[in-house]
C-alpha cells in the first residue's frame, strides 16, 4: 500500500502543479502549526469574570436539558447527589470513577452504595470528575486517563458531573491551552454539552438515545483547586 | 449500492406523488433544520466572519494538503495507530476486510459515516461473513429496510413513525408481537436495548471523522446519541474512514469549523458529543481500544486538485445545502440517486460516478443560490452546478432536442438586433393570437410549463423599446 500513499501524494501536487514543498515553504508551515493561531473567538464568551463566565456555562448548558446543582464545597458534592437522586426515584448506587478528586470525598456521610472502577452495563448512575468547562456553548470537557474511564461517561442512563467553579473557562481555546499544559494529549476527549439525544425517528427530539438520558452537574463554588 | 442518478426525472416525478415522503420533506422544511439554523445564527453576530475565516482555513489546507497529511500521518504513528492510505473504494473496502479479518471480528458495529456509504463497506463485509450492525439510530432504521440513506445528516428524515414501526415488528421477532409501538419514545427504547448489546459484543468499531487534526494526530467525531462514542470505546479496535480532504492543521482550526458545523447542520448551538480521539489506549488506561487505524480514502478526490472543483473540497458535510434546497424540499434525497443528495450531491455525485452518469443531477436545481448563501465554507455551488452543465453540453451528454434548443438560443443571443426582432416579433405574435382569453392553456414545445399553469399572453410593449423611449 505504500505505492498507495505516493500516489496520492503525486496526485495532490501535480494538481497544484508543483513537486514536495522545500525546506523554508515547509519550516514556515511548521512554525505556523506550533504557533496555534487562534481564528475568531465569539465576543460572548471573551473577557468574562469567573461569575459572568459560570452564568453563560450554566445559561448554555440548561439550554440543553442539563439539569445544575450549586454547592459551596466539594464535601457537600456527595450529599447533593444523593438528594438529586431521590427527588428523581432514580437508584441509590453510584458508579464512581477513581478520580482522586472524588476519591477523597466524604462518601460515607450519605447512604449511597458506591462502585468505584469501570462502568459496566447496568450501571445506572455514574459519577465522574471533568478536566474542565467551556462557558461559550455550555459544554463539559472529560478527559480519559487511569482514572477516568471514557465507557463511563456513556453506559450509565443517569451521569452526574462534579465540576469546579475554577474548571469553567471561556471559550474552548483556553481549554485546549489548559489540556497542552496538562501534558500530552490523552487518547479521547470528550466534549459533552447535554444528555443524549435524537430526532431520527419522525423528527421528534427524545432524551438518552444511546449515551445518558440525564445528565446532571454539580458545580462547586469552591472547586478541586481551590481546596486547602 | 447501485446508482440510479441516470432516473432523476422518473424517481423526482415519483417522489412528488409520495404522500409520506412529502409529509415528511414538509415537516423537516418548515419547521426543521433551517429554522432552527436561523436562530442560532441570528444569536452568534460573528456567524458570517467565522465563515469567512473557515472558507480562508480549508483553501489553505487544500494548497498544503500533501504538507498536512504527511504531519497527520507521523503523528497518528508518533502515538500508537496506524495509517493506510487508499486511492479507491476498492482498495479502502480491501483494508477494512483485512483489519477486522486480523481481529477476528464477526459483528462490527459502525457510526455514522458518509465515505463508508461512498464506498459501500456494509456490503463488502456482510458479502465476507462478518455483520456490520449500524448505530446511528437513523442509519440502523435504514439499514434494516435496506435503503440509502436520504439525508448526509439525518438518513432516515424521509420516513413517518409508523413504517419505523412496521420495521421494527419485521426485524426484532424475539420480542412480543403484541407491545406497544406508537410513539417514538417506544422505538428509541427497543433499538436502545438492542444496540447496547451490539456495542458490547462488536470486536471492531468503525466510525468516520468529521476533522483530522494535523498536529495532534487526532480524528474527531460530532454525535448527538453518543452511538460514535460506544462504537470507538468498546470494541478491541476502532477504524476510522476518513477521506483526504478533513485534514486541519491545529487543535484550534478544528475549533472554528466545530463552531460552524453543528449551527449549520441542525441548528444546535454545538453537537452533544465532540469526541477527539488520538490513538489507542495508553499504558493504565481502563478503557478504550488496543488498535487505531485510519484508512485514508482518495477515491477520486486528488483529481479535484487544482481543477475548477478544487472548492467542493472543502464541505464539511453539514448539509446546510440540502435543508434550504427547493429541489430536495420537494424530492428529498432518494431522487438523486447515490448517496450524496440536494446541491452537495448535484456537484459531487459526478465527480465522484462520472458526469455521464450524473448528468441530470447539476440540472436539478433553480440556481436560486440559496444553498451558497448558507454554506459554512462558502462553496460557490451555483457555479459548480453550472460547470457541470457545460462539461454535459461539450460532452453531448445533453438530450438532443436540449441542445438543439440551447444552441438555437446562443445563435440569437450572440446576435442582439437578430434577438430582438425575433423576441418582438413572437411577442406580437403571442399577443394577438392570445387577445381573446389573455393567456394560453396550450403552447406548442412548451407542454411541460403549460401543463400545470397557464401562460400568459405578452401585451403592451418590449421591455426593450420602453427602456429606449425613457432614455431619451
Amino acid at each position: 500500500m505504500s505505492d498507495a500513499r505516493a500516489d496520492i501524494l503525486a496526485r495532490i501536487r501535480d494538481g497544484l502543479k508543483r513537486g514536495p514543498l522545500d525546506e523554508e515553504r515547509t519550516d514556515m508551515l511548521e512554525t505556523l502549526l506550533a504557533s496555534h493561531v487562534r481564528s475568531l473567538v465569539p465576543d460572548r464568551a471573551k473577557t468574562l469574570d469567573q461569575g459572568a463566565r459560570i452564568a453563560l456555562f450554566a445559561a448554555m448548558a440548561e439550554e440543553v436539558d442539563t439539569t445544575i446543582d450549586r454547592v459551596a464545597s466539594m464535601d457537600e458534592a456527595p450529599e447533593a447527589i444523593t438528594r438529586y437522586l431521590a427527588q428523581r426515584n432514580l437508584p441509590a448506587r453510584v458508579m464512581v470513577t477513581p478520580d482522586p478528586k472524588l476519591a477523597r470525598l466524604p462518601w460515607d456521610r450519605t447512604t449511597l452504595e458506591i462502585g468505584r472502577g469501570v462502568a459496566q452495563d447496568g450501571d445506572a448512575v455514574g459519577v465522574s470528575a471533568c478536566f474542565a468547562a467551556v462557558a461559550e456553548t455550555g459544554t463539559l470537557m472529560l478527559v480519559s486517563g487511569p482514572a477516568s474511564p471514557t465507557r463511563n461517561n456513556f453506559l450509565p442512563d443517569t451521569h452526574i458531573v462534579v465540576l469546579g467553579a475554577d474548571e469553567v473557562v471561556g471559550f474552548y481555546e483556553e481549554a485546549w491551552d489548559r489540556l497542552r499544559e496538562a501534558g500530552a494529549m490523552p487518547r479521547t476527549v470528550n466534549f459533552i454539552t447535554g444528555p443524549s439525544r435524537t430526532g431520527d425517528i419522525a423528527q421528534k427530539l427524545e432524551l438518552g438515545a444511546h449515551g445518558p438520558l440525564r445528565l446532571h452537574i454539580v458545580l462547586v463554588e469552591h472547586g478541586a483547586q481551590a481546596r486547602p | 449500492m447501485h446508482p440510479t442518478s441516470r432516473a432523476f426525472p422518473e424517481n423526482a416525478h415519483r417522489a412528488l406523488g409520495d404522500a409520506i415522503l412529502q409529509q415528511s420533506l414538509g415537516i423537516m422544511m418548515r419547521q426543521g433544520f433551517a429554522v432552527r439554523r436561523a436562530k442560532v445564527v441570528a444569536r452568534l453576530p460573528e456567524f458570517e466572519a467565522l465563515r469567512e475565516e473557515a472558507r480562508a482555513l480549508k483553501d489553505h489546507v487544500l494548497e498544503h494538503l500533501d504538507f498536512y497529511l504527511e504531519t497527520f500521518e507521523r503523528n497518528v504513528k508518533a502515538r500508537g495507530g496506524l495509517v493506510h492510505w487508499c486511492r479507491t473504494a476498492e482498495e479502502a473496502r480491501a483494508t477494512v476486510l483485512e483489519i477486522c479479518r486480523a481481529a477476528g471480528a464477526r459483528t462490527v458495529t459502525k457510526g455514522k459515516t458518509m465515505i463508508g456509504e461512498e464506498i459501500a463497506i456494509n456490503d463488502h463485509l456482510e458479502a465476507n461473513g462478518i455483520k456490520p450492525v449500524e448505530t446511528d439510530l437513523g442509519e440502523y432504521i435504514i439499514q434494516i429496510r435496506r435503503e440509502p440513506p436520504s439525508h448526509i445528516v439525518a438518513p432516515a428524515v424521509h420516513l413517518a413513525k409508523e413504517q419505523v414501526a412496521e420495521s421494527f415488528r419485521r426485524t426484532h421477532r424475539h420480542l412480543d408481537p403484541a407491545r406497544p409501538l406508537d410513539e417514538p419514545r417506544q422505538m428509541l427504547d427497543e433499538a436502545r436495548a438492542i444496540l447496547r448489546q451490539k456495542f458490547l459484543a462488536a470486536e471492531v468499531g468503525i466510525t468516520g471523522a468529521n476533522i483530522l487534526v494535523a498536529e495532534t494526530g487526532s480524528s474527531i467525531i460530532v454525535t448527538n446519541e453518543g452511538n460514535g462514542d460506544l462504537t470507538q470505546t468498546l470494541p478491541k479496535v476502532h477504524i476510522v474512514l476518513a477521506s483526504i480532504e478533513k485534514v486541519v492543521p491545529t487543535l484550534e482550526d478544528a475549533t472554528l469549523l466545530l463552531r460552524l458545523l453543528a449551527r449549520s447542520a441542525t441548528g444546535q448551538e454545538f453537537s452533544t458529543y465532540t469526541t477527539v480521539s488520538t490513538g489507542p489506549r495508553r499504558p493504565g488506561d481502563p478503557d478504550g481500544p488496543n488498535d487505531y487505524h485510519v484508512v485514508l480514502v482518495d477515491n477520486g478526490r486528488s483529481a479535484l486538485m487544482g481543477s475548477e472543483m478544487q472548492d467542493m473540497l472543502r464541505c464539511i458535510r453539514c448539509a446546510a445545502c440540502l435543508n434550504h434546497c427547493p429541489v430536495y424540499g420537494a424530492v428529498g434525497g432518494h431522487a438523486y440517486g447515490w448517496v450524496y443528495p440536494g446541491p452537495m450531491g448535484a456537484v459531487l455525485t459526478p465527480t465522484l460516478l462520472g458526469i455521464g452518469e450524473a448528468a441530470h443531477l447539476p440540472n436539478a436545481s433553480t440556481l436560486c443560490g440559496k444553498c451558497e448563501s448558507v454554506c459554512p465554507v462558502k462553496i460557490p455551488l451555483p457555479r459548480l452546478m453550472r460547470h457541470w452543465r457545460e462539461r454535459a453540453f461539450e460532452q453531448d451528454i445533453t438530450p438532443r432536442a436540449t441542445r438543439w434548443g440551447l444552441s438555437a438560443w446562443a445563435y440569437l443571443a450572440e446576435r442582439p438586433p437578430l434577438y430582438r426582432l425575433v423576441s418582438a416579433t413572437a411577442a406580437r405574435v403571442l399577443g394577438w393570437l392570445g387577445r381573446g382569453h389573455g393567456r394560453f392553456r396550450t403552447l406548442p414545445l412548451a407542454g411541460g410549463w403549460t401543463s400545470v399553469r397557464d401562460m400568459p399572453a405578452p401585451e403592451g410593449r418590449s421591455f426593450m423599446s420602453l427602456w429606449t423611449e425613457r432614455r431619451r
